[in-house]
């Protein structure tokens, strides 16, 4: 993603009707990506239906009032398995997040503080990894990794270790120029003491913001994995995976593709907008 | 000039020699090995013996040093090896489905730039702030639509609802247009966001107000002085939006069943064909390195600051 | 300075009741309240007052380019007659620039940095009319030439970044009078330069507006600049008009309690009690043949070259210079941050230039720096008390309630109500930020302070107090400071002896008294002689200074 290169360009100050409005989407933001949470936590108190086991006879229904999203083609509810499915796509993008804000805020507190010659090494490994487009890159590690869930939420993770790097860096940067911290050097602050009261504190609270937009594309990434067949086999309701069967069925079931990627769509949306107000509110 | 113009060659050298060994290293100390994977099927009936002999012919026995130096210097001539699953040296299996990737993508980046563009003018001329709000959201939207997902829905209604674009026996034109809608989208999503936030940020400098006090209207200043400025942060991703625009063919050849690079590419992953993908993700790589070098190049000629860049502050 | 104006013709400018608005979070904001102020042909009206006066929203309503959240309110604006507030945005673009134009604030980001000198210049020719190329540029290189530029027909094909700070300056001001508007407005044209510099600028002000008979509204901070180059001040104050009338009128009988204040806070030349050097004590901090190089894109650029000085225990010592005149450097030398390439720095008798590593750290206490900037040198997530208690947790490990207790103490010490103790430096004015900088330099009780520009970005009436804290607290404690300024009559006010600086030399050093009086070096009496503000009134000021007491 050229999520790095969106993020960093500063969004000039909104003016009165515009923060109202916002302010609304962002209590809207919290709700998806709260049901969400509670989706992947306890599936069976949101439906009735299974994720997994059609019902004979009750094949490729259109939405009505028992199940809203429809029926696929071997009876199975297309809410339910969208519900069921909430736990591999979350705990996926949480894992691919952690992979990448772990490695990649390491690496660039390391590049940004200590600099010279080991800041050039790692940004040197980190430009490589910029040079190859992430779904080639998150090919080439499932190759090795194998199909699977957690195996491509490690990839994703992966993709994403040189946009923290970078910004991390180039937040500790920023930070270490500033005023207070040659300051807190001057009253006779230990280089650690620094950069624990002061850089981390001031420089975290942008990558917070990032992690939170790369929840979202993780989402993404995770999901076009699983439409490409590379994640979770086929009985497991992935969002991703959902939207590849329901392909088959294009004349017969629109909702079978439709509504899954409605979902997928509603919580990128949300967590994006939660990005932004982390980033506005340090 | 020449001495900046050395040292960023040899920098994207440098990216490219490691990212070439990092997909080395990556790809050949792979689990799976594609030749075992294609002759060690019963079907094949191959005795063990043999299979090693195929297996000294790819080269696959020698040291992995030895390897590593045989591909690098194959890789510096231009030919990137065989495909074990095909069964044709990865040059032909490039030189067939490159072309309609290619096409596919520079058609969906010229109507991603058209699309940006003409969103990011909308978005920050508009005459009603309602209207631009609504314009500026949209790209915030469109980034958050899955690549895959867009294309099947772009079917479902202008095929099989609208019945505009035929599925069955479409002219070269109709079978395009989908496609490219596809891919283009998303991309110009980023590059619109981009470009209104830097329209945004530049409009507020000191010098577009001297150029209103001059007497310039605001679409005068906005083509004069704006533009320009603004142009330049959305360069520095071109780089990012190639692998965009590669990833997105991808997937849309994918979605289209078209056949071309992203098909390769699916099929190599599905085969742990090692060598395709290693020459895919070093042509992405290059492809990359070579568009921001050019960036580079042209970048002061767009801001006279960056031809020195330190520049005499006398 | 003799203006002549014709009575009997419109004011070029007249604002009758003018009142503006901001939209904000909680709605409209009035910035400005019914101001009224006229200007005469030929005539140069200063509107004078500090941040936040509205003095920028009234210029900028006037020509009709407030930004896009402020709105007019109330009132009129006659450019020569004509109202123009409701005017459509077309017929102001054919005003614009012909019939009035703008000189702006900060020359550094006021020209496009892609576009040639030549093209900016051109470009308002072009608006206006001016549709032959040839005959523009021999237009542009007439007024770069009458601007003072050399070598016209080089900057005409320079890009801004190859300018410097006052030719860009010269620039702005060749488009402001290409074509000859009746009224200028000059909204700090040089707030953002050197002494030196603003001096030549303004005189070229004057020298185009008596040549074109232009009339100037000059927007300043600079009470100075305004008894120097107005013939009438108007003083804004929150919004409002707190009196106006002309220039020495004004001066020698204030009416209202603001402008009174605001000369008796004005630092200028006027001959005040100087301080005077205190019988010879032992030397706190000896700078002995400091030399510092950088290397600037491979080559080696001397920012300071051979300085010496001694600063006596208990005195100020100021370091006056320009931009690049090296003051900084040498500042940041004394407290340690910066390694010098060659000579020594004393500080009561250890030489701070062997230090390194632990013993460095423990020399800090002894040390401390206050910077310009108080928005940038506090960090922005800490409350104040663990800023100023920091400094402590770094030296003496003493527990959470005898901090407090201490920070508590520093602060009633620099005049901070005790409130202030657990807010966030958000929530500070600048004044009162720069006071928590003071709070946690002193609480380890050093022996020098180093302040760089410490007052530089505050208000005049607020620089004046935190001057007087500065002077308090020496006579209280004893410190010795080392007082970095651009500014001569700051040294002048607070100063014991000062060390003139240009490009990295210092051309001159002793006492104020006799550096100020007997100037020796012609640097010295350039920047003596740039200084704005000789016709404040020296009579009203030392009068005034009782009426600001009360």
């Amino acid at each position: 993603m050229s999520n790095l290169d969106l993020f960093t360009t500063r969004r000039p100050e909104l003016g009165l009707s515009k923060l109202r409005q916002l302010d609304v989407t962002l209590v809207l933001s919290w709700a998806v990506v709260a049901i969400a949470v509670a989706w992947a936590v306890a599936p069976g108190l949101f439906t009735p239906h299974s994720g997994t086991v059609g019902i004979a006879g009750n094949q490729l229904r259109a939405p009505d009032a028992t199940h809203w999203f429809g029926t696929d083609e071997i009876g199975r509810d297309v809410l339910a398995r969208i519900i069921y499915g909430a736990i591999n796509s979350l705990s996926g993008a949480v894992v691919a997040v952690v992979v990448g804000f772990i490695g990649g805020t390491s690496l660039g507190l390391i590049a940004g503080s200590v600099g010279g010659r080991l800041d050039t090494i790692i940004m040197r490994i980190v430009d490589v990894l910029l040079s190859v487009p992430g779904l080639l890159f998150q090919l080439s590690l499932i190759i090795i990794l194998g199909f699977g869930t957690v195996n491509v939420a490690i990839a994703v993770g992966t993709t994403t270790v040189a946009g923290f790097a970078r910004l991390m860096r180039s937040e500790v940067i920023r930070v270490r120029r500033a005023d207070y911290v040659e300051a807190a050097f001057g009253s006779g602050g230990r280089f650690g003491a620094v950069l624990w009261r002061h850089v981390l504190p001031n420089s975290l609270g942008t990558v917070i913001a990032f992690a939170a937009l790369q929840f979202g594309s993780a989402i993404l990434a995770i999901s076009t994995l699983g439409f490409l067949g590379y994640g979770a086999p086929p009985p497991t309701p992935e969002w991703g995976l959902l939207i590849a069967e329901g392909r088959n069925y294009l004349t017969t079931a629109w909702w079978m593709t439709t509504f899954p990627g409605v979902i997928v769509i509603l919580i990128v949306l949300a967590t994006n907008r939660i990005s932004q107000s982390l980033r506005r509110t340090p | 000039m020449t001495r900046l113009l050395v040292s960023r060659i040899g920098q994207a050298a440098v990216v490219l020699l490691l990212a070439f060994t990092a997909s080395f290293l990556l790809l050949q100390a792979l689990p799976g090995d594609a030749i075992l994977i294609k002759y060690q099927n019963p079907e094949m009936g191959l005795t063990p013996e043999q299979i090693a002999e195929i297996r000294v012919l790819y080269g696959a026995d020698a040291p992995i040093w030895a390897q590593y130096g045989n591909t690098l210097w194959n890789f510096l001539q231009g030919s990137f090896g065989y495909s074990v699953q095909a069964g044709v040296p990865v040059n032909a299996l490039l030189a067939t489905n490159l072309p309609p990737t290619l096409r596919l993508a520079s058609l969906g980046l010229v109507f991603a730039v058209l699309i940006a563009g003409v969103l990011a003018f909308a978005a920050t001329l508009a005459p009603f702030a309602w209207l631009r709000n609504l314009l500026q959201s949209l790209p915030a939207l469109m980034i958050s639509v899955p690549v895959f997902w867009l294309g099947i829905m772009l079917i479902q209604i202008f095929s099989f609802r609208l019945r505009l674009v035929p599925i069955i026996n479409p002219s070269e034109f109709q079978a395009l247009i989908l496609p490219v809608a596809t891919l283009a989208l998303p991309i110009a999503a980023p590059l619109a966001q981009i470009l209104i936030r830097s329209l945004d940020e530049v409009q507020t400098q000191p010098f577009v107000s001297v150029a209103r006090a001059k007497g310039a209207s605001r679409p005068w200043v906005l083509w004069h002085h704006v533009l320009r400025n603004a142009l330049l942060p959305v360069l520095t991703i071109a780089g990012v939006l190639f692998g965009e625009l590669l990833a997105g063919a991808v997937v849309t050849e994918t979605v289209f069943g078209i056949n071309g690079l992203g098909r390769v590419t699916e099929q190599a992953v599905s085969y742990q064909d090692t060598a395709v993908l290693q020459a895919i993700v070093i042509l992405a790589a290059v492809g990359f390195v070579l568009i921001n070098l050019v960036v580079d190049l042209v970048a002061p000629l767009i801001d006279a600051r960056l031809k020195n860049p330190v520049g005499a502050s006398a | 300075m003799t203006t002549i104006v014709f009575p009997n013709q419109p004011p070029v400018l007249a604002v009758e009741g003018l009142s503006l608005a901001y939209r904000q979070e909680a709605g409209w904001r009035r910035v400005v309240e019914d101001v009224s102020f006229t200007v005469g042909a030929g005539e140069v009206v200063a509107l004078v007052g500090e941040s936040g006066s509205g003095k920028t929203s009234t210029a900028q309503a006037v020509i009709g380019l407030l930004p896009d959240n402020g709105r007019v309110e109330a009132g009129s604006v006659r450019l020569s007659g004509p109202e123009i507030t409701g005017w459509s945005s077309r017929r102001l673009d054919a005003i614009r620039g012909k019939s009035i134009s703008l000189v702006p604030q900060d020359p550094g980001s006021s020209l496009n940095p892609v576009l040639t000198i030549g093209a900016q210049v051109g470009e308002i020719l072009r608006l206006h009319g001016e549709r032959d190329g040839r005959l523009r540029k021999i237009c542009v290189l007439e007024l770069l030439t009458r601007v003072g530029l050399s070598n016209p027909a080089l900057r005409y094909d320079q890009y801004p970044h190859e300018l410097s700070g006052g030719m860009k300056q010269r620039v702005l001001i060749a488009i402001a009078v290409a074509l000859r508007p009746g009224l200028i407005i000059a909204d700090e044209p040089t707030s953002a330069l050197d002494v030196t510099v603003q001096r030549r600028i303004l005189d070229l002000i004057d020298a185009l507006r008596s040549e074109f008979g232009t009339s100037v509204l000059l927007v300043t901070h600079d009470l100075g600049v305004a008894a120097d180059r107005a013939d009438r001040i108007v003083v804004l104050k929150g919004g409002r008009i707190q009196e106006q009338g002309p220039t020495a009128a004004l001066l020698a009988r204030p009416s209202s309690d603001y402008t009174r204040r605001l000369l008796a806070d004005a630092p200028s030349l006027a001959p005040l009690s100087l301080r005077l050097t205190p019988v010879k004590a032992e030397a706190s901090i000896v700078v002995s043949g400091l030399t510092q190089d950088f290397n600037v894109a491979g080559k080696a650029f001397r920012a300071v070259d051979d300085v010496s000085f001694a600063v006596a225990a208990g005195t100020t010592h100021a370091l006056v210079g320009e931009s690049g005149s090296g003051k900084t450097t040498i500042a940041r030398s004394v407290v340690g941050f910066q390694r010098p390439t060659s000579g020594r720095v004393t500080i009561e008798g250890t030489e701070i230039t062997a230090l390194s590593g632990e013993p460095l750290r423990q020399f800090r206490r002894n040390v401390q720096l206050v910077y310009q900037n108080p928005f940038s040198s506090l960090d922005p997530r800490q409350s104040v008390c663990e800023i100023i208690g920091e400094p402590l947790r770094n030296f003496e490990p003493v527990g959470k309630a005898e901090r407090h207790e201490r920070v508590a103490a520093i602060l009633a010490q620099v005049d901070l109500p005790a409130d202030t103790i657990g807010r966030s430096p958000r929530a500070l004015s600048g004044g009162q930020r720069q006071r928590v900088a003071i709070a946690r330099a002193l609480i380890l009780e050093p022996r020098v302070l180093v302040l760089d520009e410490a007052v530089s970005a505050l208000d005049v009436t607020v620089q004046a107090q935190i001057l007087r804290l500065l002077e308090d607290l020496q006579q209280q404690l004893g410190l010795t400071y080392l007082f970095v300024t651009h500014d001569l009559a700051v040294v002048r006010q607070i100063a014991h002896t000062v060390t003139v600086m240009q490009a990295g030399r210092a051309v001159e050093s002793g006492a104020v008294a006799e550096v100020f009086t007997r100037p020796q070096a012609n640097y010295t009496r350039e920047l003596l002689a740039a200084i704005p503000g000789r016709q404040l009134p020296s009579s009203a000021r030392n009068l005034e200074y009782a009426g600001a007491a009360e």
